[in-house]
């Protein structure tokens, strides 16, 4: 977190991205929606930050740029402290390596004709670190840390067969294959059942504990990232508008971003009192 | 009170290779008294879409409703053609999705599409079409509405078009909202604003609501009462204000403690319900809760108790209610 210690696994310094408009409409040359606006962020080695904000903030761009799928408009982008931009091809080679990302929805990001056997040794084979022979081996080491069963019965399975939850625990286990410095999460519980979410929550703080691996989490709903991280940056309007330690942040948010935020997160969890807003009544009689 | 839905002991069931129809619901019973907002809750896989869409005889191929009664407005939907169905449907009970870009069509102006459901229910002269599309465009709470309208669903936010989805929905003036995860596809404060704007339609309209999702506080927000599901099967039944204060099934207090915690920023572990819900083909002959419920004892793992009627409307799926019987068939 404090500068000039060793540089952050990866860096975004005033990086700028704009996307041409398409409402239709006016349809005029030059007019840009704003994605990203001078954003700095770093994700430093073992940490774990969050990253809030409602839909079309910015949060997927930031992480899109971070992973180097999206090239900025201005600014740059540093993996260990060297520019995306000037790395060989070996060197994006190792960065693909080491920075693992996990999905929304494990529905789409698996390839529903692909065994989860096959799915879990496809890191291994494309990055050459495990020999093939101790594929299957490595593969039922990545269930068993993730929670799943660690059978042979179980990489035979095809995602449909699986439940979200545990596709998710999947799409995690494929993203430890070849033991990343960093994993980001974008929105990793928000297609889950309110039940299941804790589960997969749970499974990341423990996954941080044991590898020390560092993790940016992308989430709409702060309540995820309150109890889940270290830092919090909040995102609106394509900047990050406040960032801290959670407690902080979230206590006593400095921005009106981060107070509606909140705002929505305390009114949804909040029981409605007994009798208040009788919507359509109990059927008393 | 007079019941707009009427669900009784449903069954729907869907071809197996291995096992010829294998029941996927099996034991659901739901009513919605006109004018009341119901909750339908519980986790993936327990059944809450295919209710909601076998309300309105839309359970889909090649499943077919192989047990039980379902009644939309008296009339037996079961028993119903594809004529007096599409007739039910729009007429009688509007539905919403839970993901909105789905349910548009990619390449129909959101003007048109809002007013296509009045005009196949006859209800609006072409002349009025577009003022009608305008009021429930302003009425679902959209802003800069001339531009909205003449908008294409890929245009708009995912707010935006569940909005959209809720007027079209809306058009021929139904007096039943089914709404299945309307919230799901939401970020916290789209879904804050969805939840209040359905509140709002349910008082303004005297519109009766179906609101499904596996969220139990945030339908908590909306309904009167809520219908908890469980593996294919109605477990509880109670008034919200009862089900929150003193839920009776293991199920719905697991789902009750499983609300996330305050957002505070204290590190802490989330709670969970632990274990999965079972798949048709895992349930055995005893309750299907028994394999995570923290009381299960050996009678529930041998036969499956039936839904007990309780004082006050209560309904509950349990043996550990003192008189619960055990369930036929």
């Amino acid at each position: 977190m404090v500068e000039g210690r060793a540089p952050a696994i990866l860096a975004a310094r005033g990086v700028s991205r704009r996307y041409p408009r398409r409402d239709g409409g006016a349809g005029r040359a030059g007019a840009a929606v704003i994605a990203l606006d001078a954003v700095s962020f770093g994700l430093h080695r073992g940490e774990i930050v969050g990253v809030v904000g409602r839909s079309g903030a910015g949060k997927s761009t930031l992480a899109r740029v971070l992973l180097g799928l999206e090239v900025p408009d201005e600014g740059e982008v540093l993996y260990a402290g060297r520019p995306l931009r000037e790395m060989t091809t070996r060197e994006m080679q190792r960065m693909r390596r080491s920075v693992q990302v996990v999905f929304q929805d494990p529905h789409s990001s698996l390839d529903p004709r692909q065994s989860i056997g096959s799915i879990l040794a496809e890191p291994l084979a494309v990055h050459g670190v495990v020999p093939p022979k101790r594929r299957r081996e490595r593969s039922l080491e990545l269930l068993a840390s993730v929670e799943l069963p660690a059978e042979g019965d179980l990489l035979g399975r095809m995602p449909r067969e699986l439940s979200g939850g545990e596709r998710q625990r999947v799409a995690i286990a494929r993203a430890l294959a070849c033991s990343p410095d960093a994993l980001i999460l974008d929105e990793p519980v928000s297609a889950l059942d309110a039940s299941v979410r804790g589960q997969i929550l749970n499974l990341l703080l423990d996954l941080r504990r044991r590898t020390g691996m560092a993790m940016m989490v992308i989430a709409h709903d702060v309540r995820l990232v309150g109890h889940l991280c270290e830092r919090v940056a909040v995102v609106a309007g394509g900047r990050i508008v406040e960032e801290g330690a959670p407690a902080e942040v979230l206590g006593r948010p400095a921005d009106a971003a981060t107070a509606e935020l909140l705002a929505a997160a305390r009114w949804l969890e909040t029981v409605p009192p007994a009798g208040a807003r009788p919507a359509g009544g109990e059927p008393g009689g | 009170m007079r019941a707009i839905v009427e669900v009784t002991n449903l069954a729907v069931a869907f071809p197996d290779p291995a096992a010829g129809w294998r029941r996927v619901v099996d034991g659901v019973t739901l009513e919605v008294a006109e004018g009341e907002a119901m909750g339908v809750v519980g986790e993936s896989g327990c059944g809450k879409t295919l209710t909601g869409l076998a309300v309105v005889g839309l359970v889909p191929e090649p499943g077919r409703v192989v047990g039980g009664s379902v009644r939309l407005d008296g009339e037996d939907v079961l028993a119903a053609d594809e004529r007096r169905l599409c007739a039910l449907r729009g007429g009688v009970a509007g539905f919403i999705f839970q993901e909105p870009a789905q349910a548009l069509n990619p390449v129909k102006s959101v003007a048109s599409q809002v007013t296509e459901a009045a005009r196949l229910h006859g209800n609006a002269p072409a002349s009025r079409t577009s003022r009608l599309a305008a009021s429930l465009l302003a009425e679902v709470g959209l802003e800069d509405l001339d531009r909205v309208a003449h908008s294409y669903p890929h245009q708009l936010s995912g707010g935006q078009r569940q909005r959209v989805l809720l007027a079209a929905a809306l058009a021929a003036g139904p007096r039943l909202l089914i709404a299945d995860e309307p919230t799901s596809a939401l970020d916290t404060v789209s879904q804050v604003k969805m939840v209040e704007l359905l509140q709002t339609l349910h008082e303004t309209r005297r519109l009766s609501l179906l609101f499904v999702s596996h969220d139990l506080a945030l339908v908590g927000r909306v309904v009167g009462r809520i219908t908890v599901l469980y593996a294919g099967e109605t477990v509880e039944v109670a008034g919200r204000d009862a089900l929150f204060r003193a839920p009776l099934h293991p199920y719905t207090q697991a789902l009750l403690a499983t609300r996330p915690a305050e957002a505070d920023g204290a590190p802490r572990r989330f709670p969970t319900v632990p274990g999965r819900v079972p798949a048709a083909r895992e349930w055995g002959a005893g309750c299907r809760f028994a394999p995570r419920c923290p009381r299960a004892f050996d009678r529930c793992r041998r036969a499956r108790p039936g839904l007990t009627e309780l004082p006050d409307s209560r309904k509950v799926r349990c043996f550990l209610q003192g008189d619960a019987e055990e369930a036929n068939g």
